[in-house]
């Protein structure tokens, strides 16, 4: 089962499913013969196939609304915020090549800011699945819910076997540590299992926790590893800024608690474009590059305390 | 259309011109932009679209779409003539225990869709009539516009998709008082020829007098004008129409008058002596 076999299923299972895109095909191309009428491209206009959604929605139908993650969420926001936003109707945006994934197309397609944005928008809710399997799991779930919800697809390809229950609001803890806990989410779930197979083959004891559900938060998940671990970092292809690790500190400081967190995201700049393993390279999202800065910060943690 | 039925859409507008001048004060409302589409909004009300106090969920019903949401004062007061809403409603106009202010609110019964930032609702219209369209449903989906909201590039964006679907179920209406803001639009960023716009876009048009209620009967009963293309009907309007203290100037788009300046301006809408105003002229909202 891929991303259009699982569309397609539900779809015809249920007449009120409506596919829709502005002229992104990429994960849908043989679907416009199977759903007819219901298949509908509105042409690169990510603003009418918005309004024209929550149109859909209006009448009883949940539209499944595709675009590049950036055009989606910029070009089109003010209409997701106004006409999906306020009207809290049930369209599910399903977002393109988000952060990493946008590789060599430069800035003007990097969703950097995605979460952040649409996390701002009441009601809406925010997913940012590892892979394609764990993609999978949620999106049933996340397409039969009442509410308006923002995907950040992911295609990519994984041995890893994640666990099926997907929750709307439950993370998925892979393991539990008392040295440091990774969060991560998205595409460097990958890189990330990777950094932790590092740091404990230099004997540290690691937590990864698989966020999944960026809004609703799984706030007990995150204030266990608080709790638990010495330190706290945040990996995402995103701006620092509104994304996870804002996320952390509003949470933490919503339950007055403090905790050593190391952030690891894109500090007021685009990222330079190239093919995706020359950027994670260049940024430092290699696992090898991450593990290296966290063992640093760890080492910096220990002397201040000596 | 009878003298008859004539004279009763006359009444009506009469009526909702007077709930729009008094909902002008304490706050105050855009009310140049709501007489100009009275007539408009009366007429579809009474005596074309299928929709009233018994079917207002029904899913044949017919849909009005007020994208220049600031025009609201002119459903509200319809509303009221109509027997959708209580009258005693409009004294709620800018109290938080209601849902009355200065743009629609989907809360009051009738309202099909909240606006107030220009240039959406012709994209909701276009979800709702291909919705209608797969259910072989014979609705009629009117979306009425300002024409300084046809600025905004989202509205041509869907007029070509709505063309490129061939929705001859939709009519965009366009309330053409030749005022945006604060200015007149050929002043700022020319409309015209605007006919010929919306015919290069694919439509079907038609330009009234928006105050002609024969004419507004012959435009909409003759809807679609064809199978395959969404029609237009652009309605050549005056700002403030029925209080010559107002029309067409270009200082009074937002009013907020005083109690007896009210008074006074209901009294010119029946044909009495021009109202002197001395309250401010607000021409930025």
């Amino acid at each position: 089962m891929n991303y259009e076999e699982l569309i397609k299923k539900i779809a015809l299972e249920d007449e009120r499913f409506v596919v829709m895109t502005a002229e992104n095909r990429a994960l849908i191309r043989n679907l416009p013969s199977v759903l007819k009428e219901r298949f509908i491209d509105t042409g690169i206009t990510e603003q009418t196939m918005i309004g024209a959604a929550a149109g859909l929605a209006l009448r009883g139908r949940i539209p499944v609304v595709h675009a590049l993650a950036t055009f989606l969420t910029l070009r089109a926001f003010e209409f997701i915020r106004t006409d999906v936003g306020i009207a809290n109707l049930p369209v599910k945006l399903s977002g393109f090549i988000p952060g990493f994934l946008s590789d060599g197309n430069g800035p003007t397609h990097q969703a950097i800011e995605d979460v952040s944005l649409m996390r701002g928008i009441p009601g809406m809710q925010v997913f940012c699945p590892a892979d394609e399997q764990d993609m999978l799991y949620a999106l049933s779930h996340i397409w039969t819910s009442p509410h308006p919800s923002y995907v950040r697809v992911n295609i990519r390809k994984s041995d890893f076997q994640h666990d099926k229950n997907f929750e709307i609001g439950k993370a998925e803890v892979i393991s539990n540590g008392t040295d440091v806990t990774l969060l991560v989410y998205g595409m460097l779930f990958e890189e990330t299992l990777k950094t932790k197979q590092l740091l404990e083959s230099e004997g540290l004891s690691v937590g990864l926790i698989n966020v999944r559900t960026l809004k609703p938060i799984d706030e007990k998940a995150i204030l266990d590893a608080v709790k638990n671990s010495q330190m706290l970092v945040t990996i995402e292809d995103h701006f620092l800024t509104g994304g996870l690790y804002s996320i952390i500190a509003e949470l933490l400081l919503k339950h007055q608690l403090t905790a050593n967190v190391l952030p690891l995201a894109l500090n007021e700049r685009w990222f330079k474009p190239g093919l995706l393993s020359e950027v994670l390279n260049n940024e430092g999202f290699t696992g090898e590059k991450m593990s290296e800065k966290i063992i640093k910060e760890l080492y910096k943690k220990t002397v201040s305390k000596i | 259309m009878t003298e008859e039925k004539i004279n009763k859409l006359k009444e009506t507008a009469f009526k909702v011109r007077e709930h729009i001048i008094n909902m002008s004060t304490d706050g105050g409302c855009f009310i140049g932009a709501s007489l100009s589409c009275t007539d408009l909004i009366v007429y579809l009300y009474q005596s074309f679209l299928n929709l009233h106090k018994g079917n207002l969920k029904d899913e044949e019903r017919d849909y009005l779409f007020l994208s220049k949401g600031h025009d609201v004062p002119a459903l509200y007061g319809t509303f009221v003539e109509l027997g959708l809403i209580e009258k005693d409603r409009l004294k709620n106009h800018l109290k938080t225990i209601d849902s009355i202010y200065w743009h629609p609110n989907r809360n009051i019964p009738g309202v099909e869709f909240h606006s107030g930032s220009l240039g959406h609702l012709p994209a909701v219209a276009i979800g709702v009539a291909l919705d209608c369209r797969m259910k072989k449903q014979n609705n009629k989906i009117i979306v009425i516009t300002g024409d300084g909201e046809l600025n905004e590039g989202s509205v041509w964006e869907s007029v070509m998709v709505a063309s490129a679907f061939k929705l001859s179920n939709l009519t965009f209406v366009v309330d053409r008082n030749k005022f945006q803001a604060n200015i007149a639009t050929e002043e700022l960023i020319p409309l015209e020829p605007l006919v010929q716009k919306f015919e290069a876009f694919g439509c079907n048009v038609q330009r009234i007098d928006g105050h002609d209620f024969t004419q507004l009967d012959k435009a909409f009963k003759t809807l679609p004008y064809s199978k395959d293309k969404p029609n237009v009907i652009i309605a050549d309007t005056i700002r403030g129409k029925g209080l010559p203290s107002i029309e067409a100037r270009a200082d009074r788009w937002f009013c907020n008058f005083q109690h007896d300046e009210i008074t006074s301006l209901v009294r010119e809408l029946h044909g009495e002596a021009k109202t002197e105003l001395e309250s401010e002229t607000l021409t930025v909202r």
